[in-house]
């Protein structure tokens, strides 16, 4: 079911949480709403759902209004951040819930295998009779996704579905939930603040801020060519060295960077970690470490310009380098944004 | 060890004196403010034997008493749970103009005293009061009737099955209702199958504190009533009657009935504790039963 938003607001008392929002969303894609905290995502997420009502603006199912159609009629699965499990009824029962209480007849029978299908596609065969309580984090999310599927949902839509879980299970389930959607195809839309999760799993980001869509594109649009400060540091760490832009050329003590379509005028160079080499000698900034943290594949440096400005980069695991050496720091790759 | 161990200063109120003082301080306070007067009304009813007792208990005033005292529990009660899930779930649920207002006025009957409730029901409802020629026009009686002794039961006890409701469904939210709704779920079915299994507990809890007040409740009654002996008298004022008519035994009889009723609240009070109702213990109620959990996982 393809979805469109056309220019949805919504206004909490006097605070605005979303600014006319536009949005396609095409049949079967999976999409990421992404976003700091506060930027309205899970806002625009319960509108799709109909669980807050909008404000102004229109929203399509198809070809349908759906903007007034009340949540228990618009056929959508639901997942929340904190499972929202029905904590007194065993996960069989809580998959069955959506099936028994709807328009559509079923007998006993079709309800139990479709249970026991579903309970197979979530890999927790057998957990059937236990209660949510009897269950970690990662298989409650599980039930949860199962539950919302069982009423066949023209939309999925998921709030911070592993917001609650530990990296390691997070990075299974990201994998896992992919794999789901491959299998069924079905239209999804999920909110995340992870940029990493957005990335992994979409197949199309839509970067919000403060209401506004900023940017949407695919993964690969928005990593190769942020169109904002603001997407270039929410996507990753990044370094900010200030400079100043004359003629689409951004100055910098250790030459010049490309600013194509950059205004002139005060402005920052964005430079991500991995884009900065390290050298004991020869050209480049001259910078001094401050601090040096060790990763599982790689160290990062912390070091200081002779300016003041902090950088952070990478360097190869068996590089010798301590908190006092000095060095040079070569920018491979930058991107500039007027300052502001 | 034994040596480092005494070094240590004590804890607040840890050291061995203090303790045994204050342990001996609140026993000697219970038993003479609560122990005692127990035992005192059992010893009385039954003072001049069995069947004295059962005489007194079966006395047509003393037997009208109970039966008044039981149907005013039946129709208040009931009432006052409705009222009582249905301001907790306005309270939880929605965001309305009006809604911490509304949770000052359901605390106001345990602020105020009894009587004050029951002069001002004189008030409304009396001859003289405010709606006293309308009802008079029809012959309705609420004083000194069935009804304001209803209705004086209910206010002073409006606040408990609300007041055991609303900290717990306020830490519930509103996923799970959100949950079932999306999952097409009525109104209606979603307060039957997810909302109300959830509060079973606490509500019940609040039913037994709401049951033991209305059967207990003397002041406010007393004004409204009209003490009307096999007529309007509730068991508390019954025995007040007695007592003051020197019919010790009579009064110490009906007294007893009363103090039956508290140790079974109080033994079902305990048992709802167990099942994670009550505000102390509110985190278990949002989990499966621990029994269940037991027979599920052997």
């Amino acid at each position: 079911m393809k979805i469109r938003l056309d220019n949805v607001v919504k206004t909490f008392d006097t605070f605005r949480a979303v600014h006319g929002v536009s949005l396609d969303i095409e049949s079967g894609e999976l999409v990421a709403l992404l976003g700091p905290s506060g930027s309205g995502k899970t806002t625009i997420l319960r509108m799709v759902a109909g669980l807050e009502y909008s404000d102004g603006g229109t929203i399509y199912f198809g070809e349908k209004n759906a903007t007034n159609i009340p949540v228990r009629d618009r056929g959508v699965g639901f997942v929340f951040q904190h499972y929202a499990l029905f904590p007194h009824m065993t996960i069989g029962e809580n998959i069955a819930f959506g099936m028994k209480v709807s328009k559509v007849r079923r007998s006993p029978d079709a309800i139990a295998k479709r249970v026991r299908d579903l309970l197979r596609l979530v890999k927790l065969e057998g957990l059937e009779d236990r209660f949510p309580a009897q269950i970690s984090g990662g298989q409650r999310q599980r039930v949860a996704l199962a539950r919302a599927l069982a009423v066949d949902p023209k939309v999925l839509l998921l709030d911070e579905p592993f917001g609650a879980l530990d990296a390691n299970v997070r990075r299974d389930l990201r994998r896992w939930l992919r794999e789901i959607h491959a299998e069924l195809g079905i239209t999804t839309l999920f909110v995340t603040h992870d940029q990493e999760e957005a990335l992994d799993l979409a197949d199309r980001v839509v970067i919000l801020n403060e209401g506004r869509i900023v940017q949407q594109g695919t993964p690969n649009e928005v990593c190769r060519a942020p169109n904002s400060a603001f997407v270039m540091r929410f996507l990753g760490d990044t370094n900010t060295l200030s400079t100043t832009v004359r003629a689409g050329k951004a100055l910098l003590p250790a030459g010049e960077i490309d600013a194509p379509g950059c205004a002139d005028g005060p402005a920052d160079v964005y430079v991500r970690p991995n884009d900065l080499d390290w050298a004991l000698d020869g050209a480049g900034i001259p910078a001094s470490v401050r601090q040096v943290l060790d990763r599982p594949g790689n160290r990062r440096v912390i070091a200081a310009t002779d300016q003041g400005d902090a950088l952070e980069f990478d360097v190869a695991p068996e590089t010798e380098v301590r908190a006092g050496d000095r060095g040079m720091v070569r920018i491979r790759r930058a991107r500039v944004f007027p300052a502001g | 060890m034994q040596q480092a161990k005494s070094k240590k200063p004590p804890r607040v109120g840890d050291s061995p004196a203090v303790r045994r003082t204050l342990i001996t301080v609140v026993l000697l306070f219970g038993a003479l403010l609560v122990l005692a007067p127990l035992i005192v009304i059992g010893a009385q009813a039954f003072s001049e034997g069995v069947k004295v007792f059962a005489a007194a208990i079966a006395h047509p005033d003393t037997l009208h008493a109970i039966l008044l005292t039981v149907v005013t529990a039946l129709i208040a009660v009931p009432l006052n749970t409705a009222f009582g899930v249905a301001a907790a779930w306005s309270i939880t649920k929605f965001d309305f103009p009006g809604r911490r207002f509304l949770l000052v006025v359901i605390e106001i009957p345990f602020s105020i005293s009894p009587i004050v409730a029951g002069v001002a029901y004189l008030f409304v409802y009396g001859l003289q009061g405010l709606f006293g020629p309308l009802l008079g026009a029809y012959d309705i009686k609420i004083l000194f009737a069935l009804p304001g002794i209803i209705l004086a039961s209910m206010f002073v006890t409006a606040p408990f099955v609300a007041r055991e409701l609303i900290p717990l469904m306020q830490a519930q939210g509103r996923d799970l209702e959100e949950a079932a709704t999306s999952l097409g779920a009525s109104g209606w079915r979603t307060f039957f199958s997810v909302t109300l299994p959830n509060i079973r507990w606490a509500m019940l809890y609040g039913i037994i504190l709401c049951n033991a007040r209305v059967m207990g409740e003397f002041g406010a009654v007393s004004v409204v009533s009209g003490n009307i002996r096999g007529q309007t008298n509730t068991l508390p004022l019954h025995i007040e009657l007695l007592y003051h008519d020197y019919q010790t035994t009579g009064a110490f009889a009906a007294a007893s009935i009363l103090t039956l009723i508290a140790l079974v609240t109080i033994v079902a009070k305990v048992a709802l504790e167990r099942r994670g109702a009550g505000r102390r213990s509110r985190r278990p109620a949002l989990v499966a039963p621990v029994s269940k959990i037991a027979e599920k996982t052997s």
